[in-house]
């Protein structure tokens, strides 16, 4: 049963109530009921009657506690609401009856109609219905309403009244206001006074039986003071003094539990304080050595001027600012809010992000990764090299002093004649030209018909010969400058050659000048196979090199001009020469490939050295008067000083230009050194070797010279020395060249 | 070769880190307890130095904890703790499907907790590494106690979180520690120096939250379960170096006027409790009577090594601790009923201002000899400036002064605003009341030296004038030989240029790391320089805006 559902069954069922109190149980008279009779004509279903008593208060319907006038018949349980006790009552019940059904509601009513069924004004003729608790909507369509006892067919009575018949009945038939159909039987029903008071003091909330007090006057059945004597005179059971066998299984579990320790004691509470001095014994050896490696998490950064509330105005930003603000990630952000000004204190609204910056504080300490960075603290001026001053360092080259104009395209290549005077100039205009040194004047333009690879003039202060890199061939020139006797011995030098008796195979063409050229002072030429790239001269000024671009073995040529002899040093290419070099002193030759400078013996003709530049292609080579040092310089702007004692890796690589370096000099005299590069500048520097082999050498870079103009993205072709002064001379892609003085 | 083959990733770095996965599963916890876990202890993840070694070879993004720290969670009793309460919620859930009342109960009785006490001194192993991490422990309590009591986090949390943060507001009333005071737009710093180590807290505004969706709650209670217990213990402590009761009682004269007479109790007592603590506003019981004149003066200590004049560096810097403490003396405040009251009264207190609440002057008092109503911001800028700054700058009516933050400290080449200028000027001892008289006579000198200015701009400009006549003459006389004029040579110049070439070619010789180190510093240098020249023109443009607004006001006046 559940609780809160209360039965009102009872009085209904006891009909016996509403009235004579003493009728037998068959003879119950069924509560028919019917429309209110106050005037009000349309009759109640049987449905909206028990409506309306339901509706009563649980309190209003009446429960007998005595149920003396009444057979004792079946017992039924009375339940009203939860907290009420249960009281048992007996009341007559029709033999007939089911049983009382589980839930009020409709099916109270499908129990009420059989008892509705005898019909009071034939009481002979039983036409009980024994269909049961259906809907009587499932007959709808027979002739038949269900069966009696006997089993026939009970029949509906015949309606054939119309509308109009109706109304009739309706206003001529004083009973109609009390006049119900039965359902069960479909036969009307006319109720007697006694029912319409029922139903009149029921829908008034007025006990179903007439002599009903409900105000009696209250018997206390048990009082508060103790009496002498027990209230029942029962003995007691005897299993009030016999111990439960139920209750002990129960104990004997408990003490098993116990026993295995399924069940413990409850815990003493903790008394300890909450809070309390935790750092009453500080403890030095409770500092760890987690302690030490700890990496505390950097505090927040504590706020600008820009946070305030009420900044000054250059903190606040500007529209663009602020457009550029929102167009940020949210972590490029330098500021992450935007500043604003407030009028007044009260005028701040709440901050939007005041959790998520917290939030995201607290994700920092425990996700972020940490790492101790030591941070440098040092000042930018402490880094600089502390070196000896440029002015302690002179004499150098500091100012431009002259400018020596004349050709039409770059200026590739410069030589000097040992005597400093006379400076020969390679163009890409296709000629040569040679020029006074102090007046910058040009003394003799020699069309070559091609481009000016390489000039060299022949380092023997005895000997007037210039080498020029010309197409396929390599001229040498005689330029009939300076002293008459010099140039005509080198001229009777040149024409004291005897061919020999035998002819040799060589991998070049000597070819003696014709009158023509003769007469602009070509002597002799060198007809190589391919372009030759580069021309330099022997110590001595008998000998000179020649780089051939080419893939093979034949890429450098050894030429000796008194014997007009040429010979191919090596057997097999080492990759694309660069460069090749003499060494000033010893019998060495340098060839510098891509990477690579290597350094062979000529005498023993083998390799001697392999220098590393760490550079990735190198554009050109010189070496110190001294011939234990060499730089190097590359197109990648590096300056590669080597120590030949010391190691075949550079000493130390300066990368002091922004570009391509094209060449690089040294001094003879001087400590100094000189590179030009595609960035315009001609840097000089000093360059100390000591004959201590102990020191190392001292490379200080004293000067940055300027003044070629940029063309086609070139700047200086060609640097070179003054034999003698600390005058350095540069041929740049402005079709100039400029003495440095 | 002899030997076994030594495997890679096998010694070294390798070895020292674990990743937080491995990690995990060696701890047998779930992602959530590890998290939590490493919350309470304090450990965080490590950057290796060589990330890849330490990937085994791999580059993928992952974190890495120290191996040595994981071992060192192993043996903490809390990871037990929770495996409990994991097994208590099964139980508890499995009493709740059969409802077994008394089971649930009893389970209930049972609840596994534990304490945070032995981590907080493990992990704080001298009270000053404690007071050192303060920060965000306060931070976050402050946060906390603003929370609605709906469901966000425990309601207990949020009550012990808002004791804590009053009770140490309290403290540092009694202490008069409280530095600066900075109002931002995000919320009130504060920054008190507890026991000479900085404490810095922000308090949101007092509004209603606007409870974000994206933030994970858990972790930031976990974060204030510890905070809370890290603040109780501090609390504790603090409390006991001044002789103060803890927890706090109000001082016992106060008390009993504060008790209502009838003897009847108008709220929960532990609640009125907080309120009246919370009112800031009444002293706290002290375990020792405070004997009278108790300020003893310090003995002096010269430490070794120090100069007279650091010597008299210090005790001025205590002098003015003391001027400071004194800010307020004698002045009484009326809170008005728009202004935030918490940190006012707060701040008040502090500088032994005396504060009445709503209420104008009450007539058992005598009236105040001026009335004043500068508006809150003069108060939290005289604590910072650590001077009673003129009220008059601050009048009703008047555009207030910005508020500059007092945690700036310019160094040389940063931009400093004119007001702090000025702040300094005033902390310094010179007399700022002539600087607006001043600043008026500056105004209209300024306007003569503009038109001098003018004028020397049209001198210049004929000057101009004549050389180009003089140079076309030249032109047109070219063949003649003029007289040279001596060049002057400027000798500093010279000298700058050289010294600056000088420095030139020295970087060239520069190594490739030093000049990359070089190259950065001197990048930031710019950088800051660059930032500063760009507020200090916007300042110009915009003082010089206000000065036209003025002056087309007055003449729109006088005409």
């Amino acid at each position: 049963m559940s609780p809160g559902a209360a039965y009102l069954d009872v009085c209904i069922l006891c009909p016996e109530r509403g009235g004579r109190g003493h009728t037998s149980p068959n003879e119950a008279q069924p509560v028919v009921v019917q429309g209110t009779g106050v005037g009000g004509p349309t009759p109640l279903s049987p449905l909206q009657l028990w409506r309306s008593v339901i509706a009563l208060p649980a309190s209003a319907i009446p429960v007998h506690p005595s149920p003396a006038p009444c057979r004792p018949g079946r017992r039924q349980r009375v339940c009203l609401g939860r907290g009420l006790d249960i009281t048992q009552l007996s009341y007559p019940l029709p033999p007939f009856l089911p049983a009382p059904p589980q839930h009020p509601g409709v099916h109270l009513l499908e129990m009420v109609s059989p008892a509705l069924t005898p019909l009071p004004s034939a009481p002979l003729q039983d036409i009980r219905n024994t269909v049961g608790n259906i809907p009587m909507e499932w007959y709808q369509d027979f002739p038949h309403i269900g069966y009696n006892l006997e089993g026939k067919k009970i029949y509906k009575p015949i309606r054939n009244k119309d509308e109009l018949d109706m109304f009739l009945e309706k206003m001529e038939n004083p009973d109609y206001w009390r006049t119900v159909q039965d359902k069960m039987t479909g036969a009307d029903i006319k109720l007697t006074d006694e029912q319409v008071d029922l139903v009149h003091r029921l829908q008034k909330g007025q006990f179903g039986d007439v002599h009903f007090n409900p105000y009696e006057p209250a018997v206390d059945f048990f009082t508060h003071e103790v009496m002498i004597h027990p209230v029942t005179n029962r003995p007691a059971d005897k299993r009030s003094f016999i111990p439960s066998l139920i209750e002990k299984e129960k104990v004997s579990k408990l003490v098993h539990a116990i026993k295995m320790g399924w069940i413990k004691p409850r815990k003493p509470k903790d008394d300890t304080p909450t809070y309390y001095d935790l750092w009453a014994h500080e403890d030095p050896n409770s500092i760890l050595g987690r302690h030490k490696m700890h990496v505390p998490a950097p505090k927040m950064k504590l706020p600008g001027h820009e946070e305030s509330y009420n900044p000054p105005p250059e903190y606040l930003l500007s529209e663009e600012e602020k457009l550029a603000w929102e167009q940020q990630e949210p972590a490029e952000r330098k500021l992450n809010f935007v500043p604003q000004q407030y009028r007044c204190l009260r005028a701040v609204p709440a901050y939007s992000r005041f959790i998520h910056e917290r939030f995201e504080r607290c994700l920092d300490l425990y996700l972020c990764p940490r790492q101790r960075k030591m941070r440098v603290n040092v000042d930018p001026e402490d880094l600089i090299p502390k070196l000896p001053k440029p002015r302690d360092l002179q004499p150098f080259p500091t100012t431009q002093a002259l400018v020596y104009r004349g050709h039409t395209s770059l200026v590739r290549c410069l030589s000097i004649s040992p005597s400093g005077q006379w400076l020969v100039s390679g163009s890409d205009d296709c000629t040569v030209r040679f020029w006074e040194v102090c007046t910058a004047r040009c003394m003799k333009t020699l069309p070559v018909g091609g481009v000016v690879k390489s000039v060299a003039w022949n380092p023997n202060p005895t000997i007037c010969l210039v080498a020029i890199c010309v197409e396929q061939s390599v001229l040498l020139v005689n330029p009939c400058l300076g002293d008459k006797l010099l140039y005509g011995a080198t001229d009777q030098l040149l024409e004291s050659y005897v061919a020999p008796e035998e002819e040799r195979v060589q991998p070049v063409q000597w070819v003696t000048a014709t009158m023509e050229e003769h007469s602009k002072g070509v002597r002799l030429v060198v007809q190589h196979s391919k372009a030759v790239k580069q021309v330099t001269w022997h110590g001595k000024g008998d000998y000179f090199a020649s780089v051939v671009s080419d893939n093979s073995n034949m890429q450098v040529l050894i030429h000796q001009t008194s014997k007009r002899w040429s010979q191919n040093p090596f057997r097999k290419s080492k990759g694309l020469v660069q460069c090749v070099l003499f060494h000033p002193i010893r019998p060495y030759f340098f060839v510098a490939t891509q990477r690579y400078v290597r350094v062979y013996n000529l005498l023993k003709q083998e390799l001697t050295k392999k220098l590393m530049t760490n550079c990735k292609w190198v554009s050109s080579m010189a070496i110190h008067p001294g011939g234990d040092n060499i730089i190097c310089g590359s197109y990648d702007s590096k300056l590669a000083w080597f120590d030949l004692d010391l190691s075949t890796r550079p000493y130390q690589l300066l990368r002091h230009h922004k570009k391509a370096l094209r060449s690089v000099a040294f001094h003879k005299h001087y400590p100094l050194f000189a590179s030009g590069s595609d960035d315009g500048t001609v840097i000089v520097c000093h360059g100390m070797v000591y004959n201590d082999l102990l020191q190392n050498p001292l490379l200080v870079p004293v000067k940055v010279l300027k003044g070629h103009a940029m063309t086609l993205d070139l700047g200086v072709l060609d640097v070179l020395f003054h034999p003698t002064q600390p005058w350095v001379f540069s041929s740049g892609a402005d079709s100039t060249v400029r003495l440095y003085t | 070769m002899g030997g076994l083959e030594k495997k890679k990733y096998e010694r070294g770095s390798a070895t020292n880190y674990i990743t937080r996965n491995r990690a995990r599963k060696k701890l047998q916890l779930s992602l959530p307890d590890f998290r939590r876990l490493c919350i309470l202890k304090g450990i965080y993840p490590h950057e290796p130095k060589h990330k890849k070694k330490v990937n085994k070879g791999s580059t993928a993004a992952r974190t890495f904890y120290l191996l040595k720290d994981i071992k060192f969670l192993l043996h903490e009793p809390i990871v037990n703790k929770f495996r409990e309460y994991k097994v208590f919620v099964r139980k508890l859930r499995k009493a709740y499907g059969k409802s077994e009342w008394s089971t649930v109960d009893r389970l209930k009785d049972n609840k596994p907790s534990y304490k945070l006490d032995h981590i907080v001194k493990e992990r704080y192993p001298t009270f000053v590494d404690a007071l050192r991490d303060l920060d965000d422990a306060l931070s976050m309590c402050f946060l906390f106690s603003t929370f609605p009591r709906t469901g966000k986090c425990h309601v207990q949390t949020i009550q012990l979180c808002r004791r804590l943060a009053v009770e140490f507001l309290n403290y540092v009333i009694a202490s008069r520690s409280l530095r600066k005071v900075f109002l931002s737009i995000k919320g009130i710093y504060y920054q008190a120096e507890v026991l000479g180590q900085p404490v810095t807290w922000i308090t949101p505004y007092t509004f209603a939250h606007d409870h974000p969706t994206d933030v994970d709650y858990r972790v930031m209670a976990t974060f204030t379960e510890f905070y809370t217990t890290l603040l109780g213990f501090v609390n504790f402590r603090l409390y006991h170096s001044l002789n103060l009761l803890y927890p706090p009682k109000i001082d016992g004269q106060a008390d009993v006027e504060l008790k209502p007479a009838e003897g009847k109790e108008y709220a929960m007592d532990s609640e009125s409790y907080l309120e009246k603590l919370s009112a800031l506003s009444a002293s706290l019981a002290r375990v020792v009577a405070p004997t009278h004149e108790d300020e003893v003066e310090m003995d002096e200590f010269p430490v070794e090594g120090e100069t007279a004049e650091q010597m008299d560096a210090r005790k001025k810097e205590q002098e003015a601790l003391e001027k400071h403490k004194k800010l307020f003396e004698g002045l009484r405040f009326f809170l008005n009923r728009e202004v935030p009251r918490e940190p006012l009264a707060f701040i008040i207190r502090y500088v032994v201002g005396r504060l009445s609440l709503g209420r104008p002057a009450t007539p058992c008092l005598p009236p105040p000899v001026t009335l004043r109503v500068p508006p809150p911001q003069w108060v939290f800028d005289s604590v910072n400036a650590k001077l009673c700054l003129p009220v008059a700058d601050y009048f009703p009516g008047v555009l207030l002064p910005p508020h500059l933050s007092p945690f700036v400290t310019e160094q040389e080449g940063d931009y400093v605003p004119p007001e702090k200028l000025k702040l300094l000027a005033m902390q310094r001892g010179e007399n700022p009341g002539d600087s607006e008289e001043e600043e008026e006579e500056e105004e209209e000198e300024e306007d003569e030296n503009d038109k001098e200015e003018e004028e020397e701009e049209d001198e210049s400009e004929k000057e101009e004038e004549m050389k180009l006549k003089k140079m076309e003459e030249q032109k047109t006389q070219s063949n003649k030989v003029t007289a040279g004029k001596l060049r002057l040579e400027d000798k500093q110049r010279l000298e700058q240029e050289q010294q600056s070439e000088e420095k030139r070619l020295a970087i060239m010789m520069m190594k490739k790391r030093e000049k990359y180190l070089y190259k950065k510093i001197m990048f930031g240098k710019k950088r800051k320089v660059r930032e500063a020249n760009k507020l200090a023109a916007k300042r110009k443009a915009h003082d010089t805006a206000v000065k036209e607004e003025k002056k087309k006001s007055k003449k729109a006046r006088r005409a």
